[in-house]
């Protein structure tokens, strides 16, 4: 699995531009799929299964879009300044890279700060793209960019940029080939502009109509040093979202994966996060309403250039998937 | 096969005198946020012979389809809004003084000493402010704090109420190259779409919607995309161009948008990633023709788009927008070849629509 996540964390995808990854994606489930489709916003949809008296509808989603930046302004002399595509704080940009859909490749730099305790904002960064003015420059204004970083392996933790959300993408494509029979209708939706605002899902549930929704995603912890108080950690397995900043998962679905973890004798966690939201939150508003919840998977230093996830955690996520796929839901 | 290829043959519908002097009726026309009747009437007088059908909504959105020739036409939906940021009324103080909110995005450093007109009487009256021999320096440091200002109509208007709507007094006036007005946003939108409704291409379906309540939450556009269930929207609107030098003569690295760089085309904004496909066909469409156009800084802001795109099963959208100085104020500046190049620009793509550019998955 892990030769798939550096496939998934490595492919250039930010929020609004999800082609190159849709594209990779697709290859690695066409062959268990029923049927593939792409929706109006780019959301990849693979349906698994018909719909049975027993069984439900239900629509799991995993993003794949990434954050990222897009150019507002090339100056004279070559550099370009630039705006975010989703959470990206001036903190984790000095010094990073990015690579263009065109493949153009910078690094971000910074105007001179007069006090250096400060922060700069994103319209004190630029990217220097090697270019000695304007014309020499690869990209224009409105071209559209993803941080730079390799995969890296520590063993039972693994570091991307781009955990958020590929880490659920893979969990996803892992439970669809090893699903082996399955009761429900299912539609893994491959979600575009999750970072912009769930956007993608909102049109993906609308177009669906499901029974129920789940969404596979990454949250915080509070297990580094200092770190705010939440009571999530690496490596104690899959976290069961209870709310978070936009949603109130929904009770039955909650019980229904702490029950599906027991009978699996899976660890897990359950998850109160404060702020951020997922593609739950869609699911749930699409319509008259969606029963909906997020199995999360713990993940340090979000919406950074070194996000970072338990492997154990991760085989866990598609332990507990596959146990709520295979059996009726009992709500 | 795109019918325009050949520029030759092509030719644009024009913004001449009759397309001003729309333009100036609707500008002076008060339709704030909510209150859009004023503009609805101009707009359905001028519709009403080139539509298959009108529909005025629970809302108040006008939504008019112009069918194409063919059976399978693309449905096309054009979104410009008539509603503009404005005040309402709401305390009466006595005497012809008003306390008031602000309506949509509006700055009081703009609102101080301005000329007005108040309600569909369009009683005239003043934003009343602290002259400054009264102000000491501390004051100054600061900005005008909204709630020292007060509507002044005077103790003989009794035709004035709490509620009523206020919109500046500002007289529609051409500046050689350029017109001044009030409400440019968006009512350069409005005027483009009744010409485009005018001209429609023919192998569309064309579903024009004037929508409402835009400048306080893209309200009226989420329920007109869900009614007219399109294949793709484009929506017409105008968008701040702030392209002075700057005050120490550095470069200019945010100006939004740039007078008489051709229509803005939009990638980015606070609620639309603009669907690449369409992009690409606007930007095809305008070197194909020789057309100026320029891409709108991407960042903060907002169009339609930000909700049609996300309405139903998701429907691919893009916003282009004529760029104008100072707007929220009485006196936005346009350059008149920016809107010419608009329309020319938006009814070009239009004509060279087929179903094959939405077959392609988005980028």
């Amino acid at each position: 699995m892990k030769s798939l996540i550096q496939k998934l964390v490595e492919t250039i995808g930010p929020s609004g531009y999800e082609a190159p990854i849709r594209e990779v994606i697709r290859a690695e489930v066409a062959p268990y799929a029923d049927l593939v489709q792409v929706d109006a916003l780019g959301s990849l949809i693979v349906r698994k299964g018909k719909s049975a008296k027993n069984g439900r509808k239900i629509m799991l989603a995993a993003h794949m879009d990434e954050i990222g930046v897009v150019v507002t302004h090339v100056d004279e002399n070559g550099f370009a300044r630039f705006s975010n595509l989703g959470g990206v704080s001036p903190r984790t940009c000095y010094g990073g890279r990015v690579r263009f859909l065109n493949g153009a490749q910078g690094v971000i730099g910074s105007d001179r700060m007069e006090d250096l305790t400060k922060m700069p904002t994103l319209e004190q960064l630029f990217i220097d793209l090697g270019a000695s003015n304007s014309k020499d420059t690869r990209v224009r204004t409105g071209d559209v960019a993803a941080f730079e970083r390799p995969f890296v392996d520590l063993g039972s933790r693994m570091v991307s940029k781009a955990m958020d959300d590929r880490i659920g993408v893979a969990i996803l494509i892992e439970a669809l080939r090893q699903l082996k029979d399955t009761p429900h209708q299912l539609f893994f939706v491959f979600s575009v502009q999750e970072e912009v605002g769930v956007r993608g899902a909102t049109a993906a549930a609308y177009g669906i109509d499901p029974d129920l929704g789940l969404a596979v995603d990454v949250t915080g912890v509070g297990d580094t040093p200092k770190a705010r108080k939440m009571d999530v950690g690496l490596g104690k397995g899959p976290a069961i979202k209870v709310r978070d900043g936009g949603m109130l998962a929904d009770p039955r679905v909650v019980d229904w994966m702490v029950k599906a973890a027991e009978k699996a004798h899976l660890p897990y966690q359950m998850e109160v996060l404060e702020g951020g939201s997922t593609d739950a939150r869609a699911i749930q508003l699409t319509r008259a309403g969606v029963p909906a919840g997020c199995l999360s998977v713990p993940c340090r230093y979000v919406h950074s250039p070194s996000e970072m996830v338990d492997t154990g955690d991760v085989q866990n996520s598609v332990r507990l998937l596959l146990e709520l796929l295979s059996h009726p839901v009992e709500f | 096969m795109a019918k325009t290829s050949s520029t030759e043959t092509y030719s644009p519908p024009r913004i001449g005198a009759a397309q001003i002097r729309l333009l100036e009726r609707l500008c002076n026309s008060a339709a704030v946020s909510g209150d859009e009747g004023a503009v609805r009437k101009i707009v359905l007088e001028q519709v009403r012979p080139f539509a298959d059908e009108i529909q005025v909504d629970a809302l108040g959105n006008v939504l008019v389809t112009r069918r194409g020739q063919g059976k399978k036409c693309l449905r096309v939906m054009v979104d410009a809004h008539m509603d503009e940021v404005g005040l309402m009324l709401t305390i009466d103080e006595g005497n012809g003084i008003y306390r008031f909110d602000i309506v949509g995005g509006l700055d009081a450093s703009v609102l101080a000493g301005k000329a007005i007109l108040v309600g569909k009487e369009r009683i005239p009256g003043v934003i009343g402010f602290k002259p400054i021999h009264l102000t000491d320096a501390e004051e100054r440091k600061h900005p005008i704090a909204m709630e020292t200002l007060r509507v002044d109509v005077g103790p003989a208007a009794n035709k004035v109420k709490v509620g009523d709507r206020v919109v500046f007094a500002a007289p529609f006036v051409r500046l050689g190259p350029s017109l001044r007005g009030k409400a440019m946003d968006d009512r350069l939108g409005v005027t483009t779409l009744i010409e485009l409704l005018k001209n429609a291409p023919k192998n569309i379906d064309l579903l024009a919607a004037f929508t409402v309540q835009e400048e306080i939450g893209l309200r009226g556009a989420r329920v007109a995309a869900f009614a007219l269930n399109p294949d793709l929207a484009l929506v017409l609107d105008s968008t701040p161009a702030y392209d002075l030098p700057t005050w120490d003569d550095s470069e200019n690295t945010r100006y939004n948008t740039r007078l008489g760089g051709g229509p803005a085309i939009y990638v980015a904004d606070t609620g639309t990633l603009s669907d690449p496909r369409l992009i690409r066909h606007l930007i095809d469409t305008a070197e194909a023709l020789g057309v100026p156009y320029q891409i709108r800084q991407p960042g903060s802001g907002g169009t339609d788009a930000g909700v049609i795109h996300k309405q139903l099963a998701g429907i691919p959208s893009v916003s282009v927008s004529v760029p104008g100085r100072y707007h929220h104020s009485p006196v936005s500046i346009i350059r008149l070849s920016d809107w010419q190049n608009t329309l020319t620009l938006v009814h070009a793509a239009l004509t060279r629509l087929t179903p094959e550019l939405l077959a392609a998955e988005r980028a």
